[in-house]
C-alpha cells in the first residue's frame, strides 16, 4: 500500500531530474553513474509507460542498438544481392532476399568441413571436461583423501598461469606425440578445465550431508553416490560448465590456429580466418558475412536458450573465487 | 602410509579384543585404516583423469616452457642447444619487445577503464526494474560470447577505408574519409574501440551481480538520513561494489595483456607494427620465425609481468577494499 504511495512521486521526480542531468553534462559518464538508483525501483507494471519518459531507459536502448548493430548488419548483408552490400546511404534490409552467399559458402568452400570439425571438437570437449570435471569436483568436494586439499589448490593455481605461457610448450608436446594437425590435438589440451571442477565443487558442497549418508545406509558406493544422488542435485551447475566448455572450445583461436596445418583441419572460426586473408574470398563480403553468421549462429542460439545458467555460472565461477 | 593388509577395526576398541567382536554400524564406525586406504584409492581414481590431463597439458608445458626457455633451438635442427640466460638478455635488449610492451600497456589503459565504467554503468541502469530488462542484459552480453573472428569480419567492413560505412558516412557529410585499420596512427585506436564494445557486456553481467549482492536496506537507510542519489551511490553503492571492482579489474588487465585474436583478425599486427601486443610479438617469434626458446622466454617475461601487475593491484585493493 505504502509503496503505491510513493511511487507515482518518484515517477514524476525521475524523468526531470534525469533530463537536466542529461543537458548538463557533455559526457555520458556521470550521467550514467547518477543514475545509480537502486532503492527507488519504477515499477512498470504500477506505472504504465513512465518509463518510455526516462533518460535512463533510453540509455540501455541505444548501448542495446550498439551491441546488436554489427550483427544486424552481419545477418542482413549476408543475405542482400551484392550489388545492394555498397550501396550508400547503406540499404538495411536486403530486397530481394537471395540465398546466394550461402550457397557458395557451403558448396564452393570447405566451410561445411570446417564447422564439422568445430562441432566434433566442440562436443568432445563439453563431453571430456565434463567427465573429468565431475569425477574430480565430486573427489575435491566430498571424498577424504590424503593430499586433497594441496591437490585442490594446485587445480585453482593453473587457473592464475595465463594460456600463452603454456602454448609453445603445449605445442611442442603435442608435437612429440604426433598429433599436430589431428582431432585428439585439438581436443585432448583442452580436455580438463579447473574452471569446471571448481564450479561443480562449489555445487556439490552445498549438498546436504544427509543425503549422502542415506545413500551410503542404502549400500552405495561412492560412484553410485555420485551418480544417482549428487548429480541430480547438481544438475545446473552442470549444464553451466557444460555450456562454457562449448562456448570456450567453439570460439577457440589461438590453438586451433597453431595446431592445425591442412585446411581439412580447420575449424570454423580459423576457416573463417583464412577467407578473410583469401585474395578473392576476402573482398566476397557478402559470402564472409554468410559465414561469419554461421559461425555466430550456435553460440547465440545456445546462449539465448539457457541464458539463466549461463550468466549464473559465469558469476559462480567469478565471485565466489 | 599403514600396511594395507592390517585389519580394520574400531580404535577405540582395546587390541585385544577379537576381531569376531560386534561391529558398530559402518555410518558411525570411525574411520578404519583399511577404510581410509580405500577412500584414499577412490579419491585418487576420480581426481585421476583430471590430474592427469592438467599434468600432461598444464604442468608438463609449464616446465618445459621454463627449459626451454634456456635453450635455442628453432625446431628444425634436432638438438636444442643451452644458452644460459641469453634469451631472456634478448628480449629485454630487444626493441620489438619494448614496443609491443608499450602497445599492450596503451591498449590495456585504453580499455580497461572505459569497458568498466560503462558496464557499470549499464549495471546500474539495469539494475531497476525497467521493461524488458532481461533482453536487455542478453543483448548487451552478446558480443562478449560471440566468436572474434566472425565479429571483426563485421567491424572490419565498418571500418574498410574504402567501402566502408564509416567513410561513407563521412563522405555523405563532407568530410574527409580516414583509413583507419590501414593507419599507423588511427589502427590502435580503432582495435580499442572494437575491444571496448566486446568487454562491456562482461562487465556489466559482474557488476550487476556485485550490485545485487548490495542490502537494499542500507541503501534505504541512507536515503532516510537524506542522502542524495549522488551520494548514495559515492558513499553506499560504490564502496560496496569495491570487491566486484576489483575483481573486475584484475581480470580485465590478465586478459588484456593477452590480447591476441582481435589483433590477429584485424590488424595482423600492422600496420608497420602499430599494434603489435606482446603476444603477437610471441606468436610471431614462436610460429613465423620458429625461436621456440626466444618465445618461451617472452612467455615467462610476459607472466612474470601479469603476476606483478595482478599482486600490485591485490595490494592497493587490500589497502583500498573493504569486504562487508
Amino acid at each position: 500500500m505504502s509503496t503505491t504511495h510513493k511511487e507515482p512521486g518518484a515517477r514524476i521526480k525521475q524523468p526531470g531530474d534525469t533530463s537536466q542531468e542529461i543537458l548538463g553534462s557533455a559526457a555520458n559518464r556521470p550521467v550514467i553513474l547518477r543514475q545509480a538508483e537502486p532503492a527507488e525501483r519504477i515499477s512498470p507494471s504500477s506505472a504504465p509507460g513512465s518509463w518510455l519518459l526516462a533518460p535512463s531507459f533510453w540509455l540501455v536502448v541505444a548501448w542495446s542498438l550498439l551491441a546488436l548493430g554489427p550483427f544486424a548488419w552481419m545477418i542482413t548483408t549476408s543475405f542482400k544481392p551484392p550489388d545492394q552490400i555498397f550501396t550508400y546511404p547503406p540499404t538495411w534490409l536486403p530486397n530481394p532476399i537471395t540465398f546466394e552467399h550461402y550457397r557458395y559458402i557451403l558448396e564452393r568452400t570447405p566451410f561445411p568441413r570446417f564447422f564439422f570439425n568445430s562441432v566434433v571438437v566442440a562436443i568432445a570437449v563439453t563431453a571430456g571436461q565434463l567427465f573429468s570435471s565431475i569425477l574430480a569436483a565430486y573427489a575435491f568436494a566430498r571424498l577424504s583423501f590424503p593430499g586433497r586439499d594441496a591437490l585442490f589448490v594446485v587445480f585453482l593455481g593453473t587457473l592464475m598461469i595465463p594460456d600463452l605461457v603454456t602454448y609453445v610448450p603445449l605445442f611442442m608436446v603435442v608435437r612429440f606425440m604426433d598429433l599436430v594437425d589431428t582431432y585428439p590435438g585439438l581436443i585432448l589440451p583442452s580436455l580438463v578445465t579447473p574452471f569446471g571442477i571448481f564450479l561443480l565443487r562449489q555445487a556439490f558442497m552445498t549438498a546436504p550431508k544427509e543425503l549422502e549418508d542415506a545413500a551410503r545406509i542404502d549400500g552405495c558406493g561412492p560412484w553410485r553416490t555420485l551418480w544417482s544422488v549428487f548429480l541430480p542435485i547438481a544438475r545446473p551447475a552442470v549444464a553451466t560448465a557444460g555450456l562454457f566448455a562449448f562456448l570456450q572450445s567453439w570460439n577457440a583461436y589461438f590453438w586451433p590456429l597453431i595446431v592445425t596445418q591442412s585446411t581439412s583441419m580447420r575449424t570454423a572460426p580459423i576457416g573463417l580466418r583464412y577467407f578473410v586473408r583469401d585474395p578473392e574470398l576476402g573482398t566476397n563480403w557478402g559470402a564472409l558475412m554468410a559465414a561469419s553468421t554461421l559461425v555466430v549462429i550456435p553460440i547465440v542460439v545456445l546462449f539465448l536458450a539457457t541464458q539463466r545458467q549461463f550468466i549464473q555460472g559465469l558469476l559462480a565461477g567469478s565471485m565466489k573465487g | 602410509m599403514t600396511a594395507p593388509g592390517a585389519v580394520a577395526r574400531p580404535e577405540s576398541a582395546p587390541a585385544a579384543r577379537p576381531t569376531l567382536a560386534p561391529r558398530p554400524t559402518p555410518m558411525f564406525r570411525p574411520a578404519g585404516r583399511r577404510r581410509r586406504l580405500a577412500d584414499a584409492v577412490t579419491g585418487y581414481l576420480f581426481v585421476g583423469p583430471a590430474l592427469l590431463g592438467m599434468s600432461v597439458f598444464v604442468l608438463l608445458p609449464m616446465l618445459y616452457a621454463f627449459g626451454l626457455s634456456f635453450v635455442r633451438w628453432d625446431l628444425i635442427r634436432p638438438n636444442p642447444r643451452f644458452v644460459g640466460l641469453d634469451n631472456y638478455v634478448a628480449v629485454v635488449q630487444s626493441a620489438d619487445f619494448w614496443h609491443a610492451l608499450r602497445v599492450t600497456g596503451i591498449y590495456t589503459l585504453g580499455t580497461v577503464p572505459p569497458a568498466m565504467v560503462v558496464g557499470l554503468g549499464l549495471a546500474l541502469l539495469l539494475d531497476r526494474a525497467i521493461p524488458l530488462r532481461g533482453a536487455f542484459r542478453a543483448i548487451g552480453f552478446l558480443p562478449s560470447i560471440t566468436s572474434i573472428v566472425a565479429v571483426a569480419v563485421v567491424w572490419a567492413w565498418v571500418f574498410h577505408p574504402s567501402f566502408g560505412l564509416l567513410n561513407a558516412g563521412l563522405r555523405g557529410l563532407g568530410l574527409e574519409p580516414h583509413r583507419w585499420l590501414s593507419s599507423p596512427q588511427e589502427a590502435l585506436p580503432v582495435l580499442m574501440v572494437v575491444a571496448i564494445w566486446r568487454h562491456v557486456g562482461y562487465d556489466m553481467v559482474l557488476f550487476l551481480a556485485g550490485l545485487q549482492a548490495i542490502p537494499r536496506e542500507l541503501l534505504e537507510a541512507a536515503t532516510v538520513d537524506g542522502a542524495g542519489r549522488w551520494a548514495r551511490f559515492r558513499h553506499v553503492t560504490l564502496p560496496l561494489l569495491a570487491p566486484t571492482t576489483l575483481f573486475v579489474l584484475v581480470i580485465s588487465v590478465i586478459e588484456s595483456f593477452q590480447v591476441f585474436s582481435i589483433v590477429d583478425t584485424l590488424t595482423n599486427g600492422g600496420p608497420a607494427g602499430a599494434t603489435t601486443v606482446l603476444v603477437y610479438h610471441l606468436y610471431e617469434v614462436a610460429f613465423v620465425r620458429f625461436e621456440m626458446g626466444r618465445a618461451a622466454a617472452i612467455a615467462y617475461v610476459l607472466f612474470a609481468l601479469v603476476m606483478a601487475l595482478t599482486v600490485l593491484q591485490l595490494r592497493i585493493g587490500k589497502r583500498r577494499v573493504h569486504y562487508a
